[in-house]
């Protein structure tokens, strides 16, 4: 029996320029990357936890520490952070949290494909395994800090409903806008480590850019923070169903996920068309 | 076997940048064009680029097994990368039928702190077996691997070897229309080898076409139907394998003749002044000759000459013995004379080596001469394909020799 071959050509022209077979083979791999990336996933997260004596507590320090710099800073007046319409305790620690999980995931992309180099090199496997690894590990983290989350509003006795639990649907979009902004930075950061330094500079700089730890203004042009900053929307609504269990910027939450999943495919078909050339430069 | 082309190879070129700097930022250029839309076949080179691999062309029908050979940093694994896809033509086209499996890594996504256990799915998903198909022959991988007692160790506590023989234990459960193999296989031990030499066999007799790259001539010449001999500066496609591994061979011979060492060439009482080695072809059973004129002050009774016919570098010998091996009296007389030396039915093992003579006064109490002369052997491709050398010495190493011999007084 004769079985049908498959057949690929490869040339030097661009890949754009056939952008039906470029789609088509973008949502085939897409398919093929999943048991990969679950695999790949387990298989950091496990690396990650088997070398360590804290664990899982790594996830809670840093959220922990920033919170109580926060927390004393407006106990003792030393700033004035703003009407925020819960314990500032509470909101303090939930979004230092949240902000944890964000930075985190926008991290995540490079790490996992600059640490994936060798692979990259010399295997063909679907490259999208890596982008949604990074993704279900910055998933990993979140749900950890959920636990912490939990804690949290436990033990300052706030007043939850079952609604409470839709926090999550904001956090994950929070996580995956950072997964975007990783996948968008992956193709330099890959190629020159200057990218991954400048992340770390802009992410403490974009802190303070975003109604984290301080009230979202309500003046513009200081309100923008709240409006322009695509984090506070998804972090906002998070920490408000989370604590409150009420939502009020669902339609502003609504445009920017339209959004996000157009910067999402953009991303995706920038960072499979940047991946032959980059790992070209990448090895010998 | 049937005729299906499975590997079409047209006029393809890669480039290669040796700067880091410049080939980074080549690298997002060429990302612009992509992303633009406006790449294409480049002809030019940029500055501090060459070209790696250069107009390659050939097909591969199913069940054929090429053979690439050629020196290292010759560009044999940037052409299979290109094939299997990991990098992207400068010019020509590949096309690829049926599904195509590069053992350019073995061993790829293992994560040294888990257990052998736990990296056997990890790597099988890399390389798209699924976990279910894994679950199925875990135990047939892990005897194939060798190593059951370590499964549960983690994969850092392993030798380079055993990392290797896992790997490859896991590859060895795919079933691919074309299969690429690096110089992968060179790290496990004999038995490891030929485990997986035998395996490559058999996916050949099922009609997986192979493109091989091995050092070992003997591995390519056992599997080979043709071969891709690939040096730096040319790429040549040989139908006869024994004429391909020939010219590979040919490319490490020390033309320039560095290699020629005259450490001692006689003393104050007796000067060397014609050193002849004949230059023939000996069938087995001639003898190589070797002369050495003298003119002599004095008389030393006993002397003791050490011939030695090894490789370049001296790692192997093709002959080596003392006149005292044989109770032979050897001695230098007063005035003119020669010392004559014949090597009896030599069988050399390779195509280049040194013949290193010394001749030392009685008791070794002083060295009168030393000298290291290149030969060349050549090849004769055997009919079962494997190679015999006979005994041949060629124009270029006599030649050398009458050039030298005007120079040694």
């Amino acid at each position: 029996m004769k079985k049908q071959l498959s057949e690929v050509i490869y040339t030097p022209e661009s890949l754009v320029r056939n952008p039906v077979k470029l789609v088509q083979s973008m949502f085939q791999d897409l398919m093929a990357a999943r048991e990969l990336a679950w695999r790949l996933a387990v298989r950091d997260i496990s690396t990650k936890y088997r070398e360590s004596v804290l664990g899982l507590l790594w996830a809670f320090i840093p959220p922990i520490l920033a919170g109580i710099v926060f927390i004393f800073l407006h106990n003792k007046k030393v700033v004035d952070f703003g009407d925020v319409g819960m314990p500032y305790a509470v909101f303090a620690f939930v979004g230092t949290t949240l902000w944890q999980s964000f930075v985190e995931s926008i991290n995540s992309p490079l790490q996992v494909v600059n640490s994936a180099k060798p692979m990259l090199a010399k295997i063909n496997f679907p490259r999208e395994a890596l982008i949604i690894s990074a993704f279900y590990q910055s998933l990993f983290g979140l749900l950890i800090k959920s636990l912490l989350l939990g804690a949290i509003v436990i033990y300052f006795d706030i007043n939850v409903s079952i609604i409470s639990v839709l926090f999550i649907v904001p956090a994950i979009l929070l996580v995956l806008l950072g997964i975007i902004i990783g996948l968008l930075l992956t193709p330099l950061g890959a190629l020159y480590s200057d990218v991954s330094s400048s992340v770390l500079v802009f992410t403490q700089f974009l802190f303070f850019l975003t109604p984290v730890v301080y009230a979202p203004p309500t003046t513009y042009p200081y309100s923008l923070l709240a409006s322009a900053n695509p984090v506070s929307p998804f972090l906002n609504a998070a920490r408000d169903i989370l604590v409150l269990g009420t939502i009020n910027n669902l339609t502003l939450v609504i445009i920017a996920s339209t959004i996000l999943l157009m910067i999402l495919f953009a991303g995706w078909l920038i960072y499979r068309l940047a991946m032959p050339i980059i790992i070209e430069r990448i090895s010998a | 076997m049937s005729d299906t082309t499975l590997i079409v190879v047209e006029n393809l070129s890669k480039k290669f940048c040796r700067s880091l700097k410049r080939s980074l930022w080549y690298g997002v250029k060429d990302l612009v064009s992509e992303l633009s839309g406006s790449r294409t076949a480049k002809n030019e080179l940029r500055k501090g680029e060459f070209w790696a691999v250069d107009n390659i062309s050939f097909e591969l029908k199913e069940g054929e097994t090429l053979g690439l050979i050629g020196p290292n940093g010759s560009g044999k694994t940037t052409l299979l990368r290109i094939l299997n896809g990991l990098i992207k033509p400068d010019k020509g086209k590949i096309t690829v039928r049926g599904q195509m499996q590069a053992l350019i890594a073995l061993g790829a996504g293992f994560s040294p702190v888990l257990t052998g256990r736990e990296n056997i799915y990890i790597n099988a998903s890399v390389l798209g077996i699924p976990k279910s198909e894994v679950d199925k022959r875990f135990d047939e991988i892990v005897e194939f691997s060798g190593i059951p007692e370590f499964i549960n160790s983690p994969v850092r506590s392993y030798s380079s070897g055993m990392v290797v023989r896992l790997g490859f234990a896991v590859a060895a459960y795919l079933n691919p229309d074309i299969l690429l193999v690096d110089e992968v296989l060179a790290v496990g031990d004999e038995g490891f080898q030929m485990k997986c030499l035998n395996k490559i066999g058999e996916l050949k007799q099922e009609g997986t076409a192979i493109i091989l790259v091995s050092h070992n001539m003997h591995t390519i010449l056992t599997y080979s139907n043709r071969i891709l001999l690939k040096a730096p500066d040319k790429c040549q496609l040989y139908d006869d394998v024994g004429e391909g591994v020939n010219a590979y061979k040919s490319l490490f011979l020390n033309k320039d003749h560095s290699d020629f060492e005259k450490i001692c060439t006689g003393t104050d009482n007796v000067a060397f002044h014609t050193i002849n080695i004949h230059s023939q072809t000996l069938r087995p059973g001639d003898a190589f000759q070797i002369s050495l004129g003298y003119t002599s002050s004095i008389s030393l009774e006993e002397i003791e000459i050490d011939v030695a016919i090894r490789t370049t570098h001296e790692t192997f010998w093709h002959y080596q013995a003392t006149n005292k091996t044989y109770d032979r009296k050897l001695a230098i007389h007063e005035g003119e004379g020669s010392l004559d030396i014949s090597v009896m039915d030599l069988k050399p093992h390779n195509t280049s080596g040194r013949v290193s003579i010394t001749v030392w006064q009685k008791n070794r109490t002083a060295m009168l001469f030393w000298w290291r002369i290149p030969v060349y052997f050549t090849g004769i491709p055997g009919s079962s394909g494997a190679n015999f050398y006979d005994v041949v010495f060629d124009d270029t190493a006599h030649a050398v020799h009458s050039n030298t011999i005007s120079n040694s007084r």
